[in-house]
């Protein structure tokens, strides 16, 4: 099985770590992880604040990124969606027949990264260390565009040492949003309240969630009142074994 | 907030209009509350049913099916009402629909109607339309009175006065009972059957004296020319017997094919909006029977932009809607802005998709963008209306439209051109992040980028930003897996 890893912009310039523990973890368990270097971006960015014609260039451009590859895996919830549900209709909407074909080849081989190692690879237990108190935010892309359910708390359960507590009001949006945390700030900034009082309730001392995106918000106001709760990748949690570097 | 137009739009923006909501502590822990019990209440009582996710698929093909043949439904309609002796009115737009029942009120020579909760004649302005012709509406509804008393805007769906907590009620009815009719009880408290019980005085009057009535419809069959009002105290159903001459302001989208369809929608509705396996009160009606009821039964067919979302088959998804509100008790955005912040007599996420259609996009074009697209509403749609999808397709739309409206494109879209150019270059990307890696360094402290000052303060007033790497991910893999160039793509 030829894997790609898309790595999304923003994990590529904020969070190369994710990338390098999925590739850590996918090599522990015995698999090769290729990175082709033409990808960039899915345009979510661009499709969810409503710029279609802006979208299209780089849905053509991941379509060619990855038309060679058996799976092509990310570590984010919200691009997976973006690319297996938005770029078929935008390629149905804007693109030519030869885009169209294209993007229906190359769309469902995209996995989230938790949903590659427990539907795909069969595998929860990949053999990870992390000694922490840590709680679980399911990302509104993970749990109610991907479906992912339990895939991912199912494989934090297996991690050695972890206490693993539940978050209250686990399933409420964090406020981010993308642009959303721009355009209607103050509405963002009240949600986010709500969901840093319920994470520093759990006493945790880290929280996890599958896209980076929500963890920069959430994590940046925990960071911004000085809460001591970090951020993690859930990825970065599975790559962690024991002796290594914490 | 002035009570003087319902119909207010476009000025101010979403965003600014949260604020007032966002800045009312009290306020908000009365719509946290609110939400919080009718959210568990739906979740319970959707639980029972096995089939509820069948019954959710069948509502919203009865819907889809439904609005694919709606002129055929709607002629069939006006011929079942008017052989049960009811007379059917077309109206276009809100001043068509207005000016109708103006006349209707006038004709009957009376200068006061009672009402029934009814979204379609919120939409419309016509309390304000028929206190212009000096006719006296009168809301029957106890969230109704309460925002009809306080002049006040409705702020959800089913509970127009979610916003306000009994403190707040008691003190509106006690100040302002009096000039609309019986005044509150002496030494009222704020219990609840006690405020109650003021209400229920209040409005006894009204329904004994009134003879003319207005409602609106959540249902009206083709098949049968029934109509049909499904409510929780009764008040409606006083109002829809005892006066002399009824008239139904209904959307067009209201309409079902036969009787049998009531079997789906008498499930969905009540398990949907108050959490109940059943309505207290369902009231039908068919046409006028001689000696029982009202003698004069007028419905009027609203359209009101609904032909022109019937015409988009993304964005008609929208007028499946059965107004049961599940999707505002959801939503964390309405949970923290409340419904006035939505401009328009829709709120919470069905108003951010059917607002902008009913009206047009242009003149509602922050609407589409006051979701973070997190899905709950979808979830919780009983007829499966794709609110994300529609949403997202409507920011498509004020973005076209703001395009064709201007000369210059507007910051975000250079942005957005800006930030396309180098993202379809990975030579471009790859130095675009090495800019963004020395730029974030220069301006962190420590690592971390704090309070900035323009366009990005909404994000950095209240979140701390990592600097950005170093390395990016490329870097570090270009560095760690070297291999033959690739060129530019």
């Amino acid at each position: 099985m030829r894997i790609a890893l898309f790595i999304t912009c923003f994990n590529d310039t904020m969070y190369p770590d994710t990338g390098k523990a999925v590739v850590t973890v996918l090599e522990r368990l015995g698999h090769t992880v290729e990175f082709p270097l033409a990808q960039t971006c899915c345009g979510q960015m661009h499709f969810n604040t409503g710029y279609r014609p802006e979208a299209m260039p780089l849905v053509k451009g991941f379509a060619e990124a990855f038309a060679n590859y058996d799976a092509i895996v990310t570590p984010s919830a919200s691009c997976a969606g973006m690319v297996r549900e938005s770029h078929p209709l935008l390629a149905e909407q804007l693109g030519d027949t030869g885009l169209r074909r294209q993007v229906a080849e190359v769309a469902p081989r995209v996995h989230e990264f938790t949903e590659f190692l427990v539907d795909v690879l069969g595998v929860t237990d990949v053999g990870a260390y992390f000694p922490h108190r840590v709680t679980y935010h399911p990302t509104c892309h993970s749990l109610r565009g991907l479906r992912l359910g339990d895939k991912p708390q199912r494989l934090l359960r297996e991690v050695h040492g972890i206490d693993l507590v539940e978050l209250p009001a686990a399933d409420s949006c964090c406020g981010f949003g993308g642009t959303f945390a721009l355009k209607n700030a103050e509405t963002s900034t009240a949600m986010l309240g709500d969901k840093m009082r319920n994470v520093v309730a759990t006493g945790a001392d880290v929280l996890c969630a599958a896209d980076n995106s929500c963890l920069m918000h959430i994590g940046g106001g925990l960071s911004r009142l000085r809460t001591g709760v970090g951020t993690l990748h859930l990825a970065e949690i599975l790559a962690r074994t024991e002796g290594a570097d914490q | 907030m002035s009570p003087d137009n319902v119909v207010w739009l476009g000025s101010p923006g979403f965003p600014e209009a949260a604020r007032t909501a966002l800045a009312d502590p009290q306020l908000r822990r009365n719509l946290r509350k609110a939400t919080t019990t009718i959210r568990d209440k739906r979740l319970a009582a959707t639980a029972e049913l096995d089939d509820w996710e069948q019954l959710r698929e069948a509502g919203a093909a009865l819907k889809r099916r439904t609005l694919r043949h709606l002129d055929t439904h709607l002629l069939r309609l006006e011929d079942s009402v008017t052989r049960a002796g009811g007379v059917v009115h077309w109206a276009a737009d809100a001043a068509e629909a207005n000016r109708i029942v103006t006349e209707l009120v006038r004709a009957t020579g009376e200068s006061e109607v009672v009402k029934v909760k009814s979204m379609a004649t919120q939409e419309i302005g016509l309390n304000e339309a028929l206190a212009e012709a000096g006719i006296r509406a009168y809301e029957t509804d106890l969230a109704e009175l309460i925002v009809q008393l306080g002049a006040d805007r409705p702020s959800h769906i089913l509970v127009p006065a979610i916003h306000r907590n009994r403190a707040e009620i008691r003190e509106i009815f006690v100040r302002r009972m009096a000039e609309w009719g019986r005044p509150a009880p002496e030494g009222l408290t704020d219990e609840p059957r006690a405020l109650a019980e003021a209400a229920r005085l209040h409005l006894r009057e009204k329904f004994l004296r009134a003879r003319v009535a207005v409602s609106g419809a959540n249902f009206a069959i083709a098949e049968t020319g029934t109509v049909g009002v499904v409510e929780s105290e009764g008040n409606g159903r006083m109002c829809l017997t005892l006066p002399e001459t009824l008239i139904t302001v209904m959307g067009i989208e209201k309409v079902l094919p036969q009787w049998q369809d009531l079997e789906v929608f008498l499930q969905l509705l009540p398990r949907s909006s108050t959490g109940e396996r059943m309505n207290p009160y369902t009231s039908t009606w068919r046409g006028v029977t001689p000696g029982d009821g009202p003698q004069a039964f007028h419905l009027v067919l609203l359209d009101n932009g609904r032909t022109a979302t019937l015409a988009d088959t993304v964005g008609r998804q929208a007028l499946g809607c059965i107004r049961c509100s599940a999707c505002l008790n959801v939503c964390p955005v309405y949970e923290r802005t409340g419904g006035h912040a939505y401009g328009y007599v829709y709120p919470g996420p069905i108003g951010a998709i059917l607002t902008p259609q009913l009206v047009g996009v242009e003149h509602a074009d922050t609407l589409p963008f006051a979701s973070t697209l997190c899905g709950a509403c979808y979830d919780a749609c009983p007829v499966k209306i794709n609110i994300p999808e529609v949403l997202t397709h409507l920011r498509a739309k004020a973005v076209e439209a703001k395009r064709a409206g201007r000369r210059t494109p507007t910051a975000e879209a250079l942005a957005m051109k800006a930030a396309t150019s180098v993202l379809t270059s990975p030579r471009r990307f790859a130095a675009a992040q090495k800019a963004a890696a020395l730029g974030g360094h220069l301006i962190a402290r420590r690592g971390v980028i704090g309070p900035l000052p323009g366009p990005l303060h909404g994000w950095t007033d209240a979140r701390d930003t990592p600097a950005p790497p170093r390395e990016s991910f490329r870097g570090w893999w270009q560095r760690t897996h070297p291999q033959p160039p690739q060129g530019d793509q």
